[in-house]
């Protein structure tokens, strides 16, 4: 049987940042997507209500010395269209799609064609609909995206270059599960007095549903508290989107790529991998709350920049410095919220 | 849509004859077309414009930061090619490359043809693209133009003519195979009982061609590689296309070192040993350690490789000589003396300005001429008389006495014309034909190729980059041959 082709470092590393900045894109539709929901049943101060989503991108001192006071029309602007904002819609497709033009001859013609719909389909609106389109809007965005990691997975040979996509996939989703769980409980848990009002529930729903997991958890935990739902964001076994989910699938496909068997290492970003899964694994839900949820997190998020140089160090950094920077950099804004 | 009111407007026109009459070639097209409903050929158009965008096969233009990607104009309607001359053009085509091949080593060997007086030594040492570091090298089984896309035009007195070989790094088969393939998709009826001969097996031919040059000592499956200049070059597409059909690595050259004369790339398993690169990066830009040191494209220590025979390049470094315009004046002469026949591909007569009586006849007559700088593409550095202003001229007569050897001018050629969908009806527009051919273990000729057409009312610039668009190519089976 013929061998698979070797992939290029520089390839490999292009497939990996497609694969983030379009679940990167999904992420910040589905946030405003939600926040749009929200503000329909609960009417709060506008700071107050779209604040938290630039914490959430880990961009706030950006935005505020570019934008002021977040309102809707800032943040949204921020979010989706800033050409100067990395993290923004509209720059994370342009980005995903100059990765994706960079390796046309590695990934499927059809997830070229998604990628590329989706950028000129972005370029083409500059504006944002009238408010009662806008949630089709993003709705749009989230299904683009989806369909592209559809195609990705029904069209592209599952071998080496595959496990980069999946890996840059899942590492940038377990990053925005884990923010977006930091964010909405330090906001909402000064409000423990208000448990089981009505505002509660809709807040915490919110925050499930901004990882589409609100259907999920009702089957599995029913009622609405802040416990269980940080247990499912954060270690469920089964939901797609928990941290714990994404490490496991990251760590296979990493172990994929080496070669080396599950539960061993041959290379340091397998075992910075292997220490997070198996942490996630064994740690349960009252020791993360005993010990502080923030400080738990805000050290996952450190893990998980680690793990990002370490995978870069062992199948990147043959390239010159200078030719990764760019998207290093941009993970490196990350890391220093 | 009808060809009712269509006219040739005494120009020569590929699907019509001089009386108005369609080409027995073009009327099964001419039926199927005038036999749709209206506005459906519109329909088809606009589909297949809205498919070019979609699939992103775009081309950069340089110096445009704002658009930087344009798609490259498609026209729905085919230039067709009879078997018969298609036969005599590939007949034509393999003799002349041969002999451009022939002339190429011979220049970086024992320059028979300068001692034998054929071609004076100073048109040679003064060509912009002859490049001294390339003599005595031995390309494997001496091939030096591997993939040539030769420029060919027919003027009104019915002949077909070479305008340019292009040996270098010529683009643009990949838009012959999508204008295929879009044709397909988006204008299927037009196929039906037409015997139009296939092009999609180029890439097969491609990698075989690319494959048989690997160097001795190379694995069984060689492994070959496309290197390009990157994703902002204005080719990009084509690299990216090429190098996916052909199921080969596309690498830029940060992407590659060379360790003992031999070149590896970068993988994520570590290195990876090269045998073959279909270069897509200009000579000068190749190899820091022997051409442009400021040349962050290529790979320091590439040609050391090439010279010791452990990696083949295509095309191989230097060919470029022949593609001055001064020696193309020359490629009769050279396929007399090398192949001992007379050409049968007819050139433009050329006059060079560095001869005296030529120069003066130049600057008597700019309004009529065409003048080309002998070292340009593109379109760049050229003069239309006929459509030119009185201090355009000047201008072009001053660079003629400035630099003589560096000027060429032949006559106004009234291109072939095709029907072109112009808004809402046909409008006959010029247009030229760029076959492209490969040298492997033989000789090699893609049925067709690129028709580029001059989309701008009464224009003779086909190039992309100045307003040209482009049609399918249609090379008709001779009716003893089967086409599948």
């Amino acid at each position: 049987m013929p061998e698979n082709p070797p992939l290029l470092s520089r390839v490999a590393d292009s497939v990996y940042w497609m694969a983030r900045y379009i679940e990167r894109a999904e992420n910040v539709a589905r946030f405003i997507g939600v926040n749009l929901n929200l503000q329909l049943d609960l009417p709060m101060e506008p700071a107050q209500q779209w604040q938290p989503l630039i914490d959430t991108s880990g961009d706030a001192h950006e935005f505020k010395r570019r934008y002021g006071e977040a309102t809707q029309a800032s943040v949204i602007e921020f979010l989706t269209y800033d050409p100067a904002n990395t993290n923004s819609i509209a720059s994370c497709l342009r980005a995903a799609r100059e990765n994706a033009r960079s390796v046309r001859e590695t990934i499927s013609s059809e997830m070229w064609a998604q990628v590329n719909s989706m950028y000129l389909d972005m370029q083409a609106q500059r504006r944002l609909p009238d408010s009662g389109q806008s949630a089709e809007f993003f709705r749009a965005i989230r299904l683009g995206c989806h369909l592209f990691q559809g195609i990705t997975d029904a069209t592209m040979s599952h071998s080496e270059a595959w496990h980069f996509v999946r890996m840059g996939r899942k590492l940038e989703r377990a990053d925005k599960t884990s923010r977006i769980l930091d964010v909405k409980y330090f906001i909402l848990l000064p409000s423990a007095r208000v448990v089981g009002t009505p505002y509660d529930d809709i807040h915490w729903s919110a925050v499930l549903k901004s990882v589409s997991g609100f259907g999920m958890y009702r089957r599995k935990h029913g009622r609405i508290l802040p416990r269980d739902i940080v247990d499912f964001l954060l270690m469920d076994a089964d939901f797609p989107r928990s941290v714990r989910f994404c490490i496991r699938c990251a760590d296979e496909s990493l172990h994929a790529i080496t070669g080396s068997p599950m539960g061993s290492f041959g290379y340091p970003s397998e075992q910075v991998m292997g220490l997070l899964r198996a942490e996630l694994d064994f740690t349960s839900v009252d020791r993360i709350l005993g010990g502080g949820l923030h400080e738990y997190l805000d050290a996952l998020q450190v893990k998980m920049n680690t793990l990002d140089n370490s995978l870069l160090n062992d199948f990147v950094t043959r390239l010159p410095a200078s030719q990764t920077q760019s998207q290093t950099q941009t993970a490196g804004a990350h890391a220093a919220d | 849509m009808r060809f009712d009111s269509y006219q040739t407007q005494g120009f020569r026109d590929e699907m019509f004859d001089d009386a108005g009459v369609v080409r027995p070639e073009a009327r099964l097209l001419l039926d199927t077309v005038e036999s749709l409903e209206e506005g459906q050929l519109l329909q088809c158009q606009r589909a297949a414009e809205r498919l070019l965008l979609q699939m992103g096969i775009t081309f950069n233009v340089y110096g445009d930061s704002a658009g930087a990607e344009r798609i490259f104009p498609f026209d729905l309607i085919p230039r067709i090619v009879r078997a018969e001359e298609w036969a005599w053009i590939e007949r034509g085509l393999k003799q002349r490359i041969h002999a451009l091949n022939e002339f190429i080593d011979d220049i970086y060997h024992g320059q028979k043809i300068l001692k034998d007086k054929i071609i004076p030594e100073e048109v040679i040492h003064s060509a912009a693209f002859y490049r001294p570091q390339c003599v005595g090298i031995n390309p494997p089984r001496r091939i030096w133009c591997h993939i040539t896309g030769t420029d060919l035009v027919r003027h009104s007195d019915g002949c077909i003519y070479v305008l340019e070989d292009n040996l270098r790094v010529p683009s643009g088969v990949s838009y012959v195979l999508e204008n295929r393939d879009l044709m397909k998709r988006t204008f299927p009826q037009v196929f039906e009982g037409s015997r139009v001969r296939p092009v999609d097996d180029y890439p097969s031919n491609l990698l075989e061609m690319l494959e048989s040059i690997a160097p001795r000592g190379a694995a069984d499956k060689p492994t070959v590689v496309l290197l390009t200049p990157g994703m902002y070059n204005s080719a990009y597409f084509e690299h990216s296309f090429l190098a996916q059909q052909m199921g080969i690595q596309l690498v830029e050259g940060r992407d590659l070192e060379v360790q003992d004369d031999t070149v590896w790339m970068r993988t994520t398993k570590g290195l990876r040993k090269v045998d073959v690169i279909y270069r897509r990066i200009d000579d000068d830009f190749l190899d820091p350690l022997v051409f442009r040191e400021d040349s962050l494209l290529g790979v320091p220590g590439l040609v050391g490789a090439y010279r010791a025979g452990k990696v083949a390049l295509a095309n191989a470094p230097g060919n470029g000589v022949a593609d001055d315009k001064v020696v193309y004046a020359y490629v009769p002469d050279m396929i007399r003396y090398y192949e001992g026949e007379d050409p049968i591909l007819l050139n433009v007569p050329t006059f060079l300005c560095w001869r005296e009586q030529d120069r003066q006849h130049v600057l008597g007559n700019l309004e009529t001429l065409v003048v080309k700088a002998a070292n340009e593409a593109g379109g760049y550095g050229m003069l239309v008389g006929p459509h030119s202003t009185a201090e355009q001229r000047q201008e072009f007569a001053a660079r003629i006495a400035a630099n003589p050897r560096n000027y060429i001018a032949q006559p106004t050629l009234a291109l072939s014309r095709v029907p072109t969908l112009v808004d809402d009806h046909f409008e006959g527009r010029h247009v030229d034909l760029r076959p492209y051919i490969l040298y492997g273990r033989e000789i090699n000729v893609l049925p067709g190729g690129l028709t580029r057409v001059a989309l701008r009312k009464g224009s003779l610039v086909v190039n992309s980059s100045q307003g040209g668009g482009s049609k399918d190519t249609w090379v008709l089976a001779a009716s003893s041959e089967g086409v599948l």
